[in-house]
């Protein structure tokens, strides 16, 4: 228990503490760095709360693809830091005193929060009491119980396909592209020409 | 394990047969030759959502709920559905000639419609919050490429962008909300959520109610309802014209069709908590709708403010739903909304097809000062727009004047009477804006005439639209069952 215990303060602490890195680093790719770094930590946090689908899925797809994609746009844009930093002092009052009153207000909230009478009798696909994985469970109900939403995200994912296609793909003259199709069907006698040379004339 | 039983398809097919059709007409698009691919998916699109409405009929008996509880069609959902591809269907036609004009006449074009269409439909059936959340992505991704279709076009490019940042905004609040009232009742499910709320109706807890008030914040975002108007005017502005005309509508509608089905269906119980916000925010869009559009050149920016406007007046019908008492009178509230939005619906394609009219030597204009004139070089045009500013405007007998009396109507029977003389004090005060084009159309000198020919598809939609806003007042009985049936499914009990 103690160990847990532990590891979540240790899981805890440093996501938190790159979090707070992530805004506050100079160079923006100490920036992206920070952030894996919250992301393996919350990986963590997920293992111990027995999720470990979304911890190994988390460092997957967050780690692996989204933050090496951060990376490559960070790398790419040219961001002059003391621009964006320009007028932070000017705003810091008017923005500390917002965050102070969301903070309260959330504070108000989860203070006073409560939880519906027999909660546990409203959930839709409640974890079966025999000991199943995560992902058996999360299979389990993904393609069946919530084949709707998993093609309605197809869907939307459809759409996100052909808007980067419509809003940047331009034809452009002038460039050959590979046509495999032509290249397959192409016949030695449409580009091969041989010629008998009697010997001793030359071509 | 249990093998999983099929759940039942009918009361999603015409969901399922638009999203086949979509992916068909994709197909169609990119494997057919160019010259004229995107005239024939134009026409298949226009087919495909017309083909969709009988599919829609189809489906009621009664309220059918599949997909484990996710999705439910009723008379309502068949009413909205039945407005947002009959809008959807005339912005693909009028924007035909507009797409060759411009020299952006790709396939795409309807294609993202028909998808959009598809999120618009899901998101009327939603009966869960994330089949809302998916229905809701669906559409507005789609809207967002189509508002920056003309990507040479600066201010069709800061369109979708706004469009896009903004949108982005509005969906975290909507499901930060959605969070918190998760954390409160474990369960995404309406039927179950709103048997919760019909339980324990006595002891709220804070965080539900901030929940309600920020999921309210998302959708009064879709509705461009006043706080969260801000992106309206400059999307409308800039999306290139049949887009407009497509936002005007067809989300609009379906976004009041989601408000509704969320405030009635879950919280229905719950109206003493979120009335009075939908009192300001119906109060704040009167006016702003009304006193911001006055000094507008632009017809399109002029539009966007009437819209905010007319959003304000469709949304007293949902506050005299949200008030205490008799089921019946809350019923009259959608009802007299349901009726509002369909003559909105008219209206607006109506106004947006004499927009799309408005050419000078081949270019489109838009502004006000371009209509100088018309009701000589065009009288015909300028005799149409007129009969639609004045049933904008509430001018009896005409079809938006009967839409503003049944709201304003419901709102007195549950003794919301501030609510009913703002509204009517906010509309003399718009028909001020309405009633100023159609003295510059008659009144003014002309300058310079516009550009003459009407293709006859234009010339259909105005007769039809023409005809129903002046005919409305003898024969409105199919509009009034339609509204009346679907109202009451939502006061199934």
């Amino acid at each position: 228990m103690i160990i847990q215990g532990l590891a979540f303060y240790l899981f805890a602490a440093i996501t938190v503490a790159a979090g707070v890195l992530v805004i506050s680093a100079r160079n923006p790719v100490h920036s992206v760095l920070f952030l894996i770094l919250a992301f393996f930590n919350s990986a963590g946090l997920f293992v111990l709360m027995g999720a470990e689908f979304l911890a190994m899925i988390l460092v997957v797809v967050y780690v692996g693809a989204v933050a090496v994609l951060f990376m490559f746009v960070v790398m790419m844009l040219d961001i002059s830091q003391a621009e964006m930093r320009a007028g932070f002092l000017q705003y810091l009052p008017l923005g500390a005193m917002i965050g102070f009153i969301l903070v309260m207000e959330l504070g108000i909230i989860g203070g006073s929060w409560v939880i519906a009478d027999n909660v546990d009798k409203n959930f839709v696909a409640p974890i079966a009491a025999v000991k199943t994985t995560n992902t058996e469970a999360l299979g389990n109900i993904l393609y069946t119980h919530y084949i709707y939403y998993f093609q309605a995200a197809g869907m939307i994912l459809l759409v996100a396909m052909i808007g980067a296609i419509v809003l940047t793909h331009r034809k452009r003259l002038g460039v050959r592209k590979q046509n495999i199709g032509d290249q397959v069907s192409r016949h030695p006698s449409d580009t091969l020409e041989i010629k008998k040379v009697s010997s001793g004339s030359g071509v | 394990m249990p093998l999983a039983t099929l759940p039942s398809l009918t009361p999603a097919l015409p969901e399922i047969f638009l999203a086949i059709a979509a992916m068909l007409l994709l197909m169609l698009g990119v494997f057919s030759s160019e010259e004229n691919n995107t005239r024939m998916v134009s026409y298949a699109s226009v087919l495909v959502l017309i083909v969709a409405i009988p599919f829609i009929g189809l489906v009621t008996e009664g309220r059918s709920v599949t997909f484990g509880g996710a999705f439910v069609t009723d008379t309502f959902a068949v009413y909205i559905k039945a407005l947002v591809l009959v809008s959807a269907a005339t912005v693909i036609i009028m924007s035909k000639d507009y797409l060759k004009t411009q020299g952006i006449e790709r396939f795409e074009f309807p294609v993202l419609i028909v998808l959009a269409t598809l999120g618009m439909m899901m998101m009327i059936s939603a009966n869960d919050l994330i089949a809302l959340y998916l229905g809701l992505e669906l559409q507005s991704l789609s809207l967002y490429v189509i508002a920056s279709f003309q990507r040479d076009s600066a201010r069709s490019a800061e369109a979708g962008l706004k469009y896009f940042v903004l949108g982005a905004l509005a969906s975290g609040l909507l499901l930060y909300g959605m969070s918190m009232i998760y954390g409160f009742a474990g369960t995404t499910s309406f039927d179950t959520l709103a048997r919760i709320f019909h339980d324990s109706h006595n002891h709220i807890s804070v965080g539900v109610v901030v929940g309600i008030v920020f999921m309210l914040a998302g959708l009064a975002f879709k509705v461009s309802a006043v706080p969260f108007h801000m992106w309206t005017p400059d999307v409308y502005e800039g999306a290139p014209t049949p887009v407009t005309a497509l936002f005007a509508v067809a989300p609009k509608i379906a976004a009041m069709g989601l408000f509704i089905r969320v405030m009635i269906g879950p919280f229905g119980e719950l109206g003493a908590q979120w009335q009075q916000i939908i009192i300001f925010i119906s109060v704040a869009s009167m006016l702003l709708g009304a006193f911001a559009a006055i000094n507008q050149t632009n017809i399109k920016r002029l539009m966007a403010y009437s819209s905010i406007g007319h959003m304000g007046y469709a949304l007293i019908g949902l506050a005299v739903a949200g008030a205490a008492g008799d089921a019946a009178l809350r019923a009259d509230g959608v009802e007299s909304m349901l009726i509002y939005l369909g003559i909105y619906m008219v209206v607006n394609i109506g106004t947006f097809a004499c927009i799309l009219l408005m050419k000078r030597d081949g270019r489109m204009v838009e502004g006000i000062d371009d209509l100088v004139g018309l009701s000589k070089s065009n009288p015909a045009l300028a005799m149409i727009l007129s009969i639609f500013m004045f049933s904008m405007a509430g001018i009896p007998p005409l079809a938006g004047f009967l839409g503003k009396l049944y709201v304003f109507q419901a709102a007195i029977q549950v003794e919301l009477y501030a609510l009913a003389i703002i509204g009517v004090l906010a509309s003399v005060v718009g028909a001020y804006y309405y009633i100023r084009i159609i003295k510059v159309m008659y009144f003014d000198d002309p300058v310079d005439e516009l550009d003459r020919g009407i293709s006859l598809e234009m010339k259909t939609i105005l007769v039809v639209t023409g005809v129903v806003i002046i005919f409305f007042v003898f024969y409105p009985a199919p509009l009034l069952t339609g509204a009346e049936s679907a109202a009451a499914a939502l006061f199934h009990e």
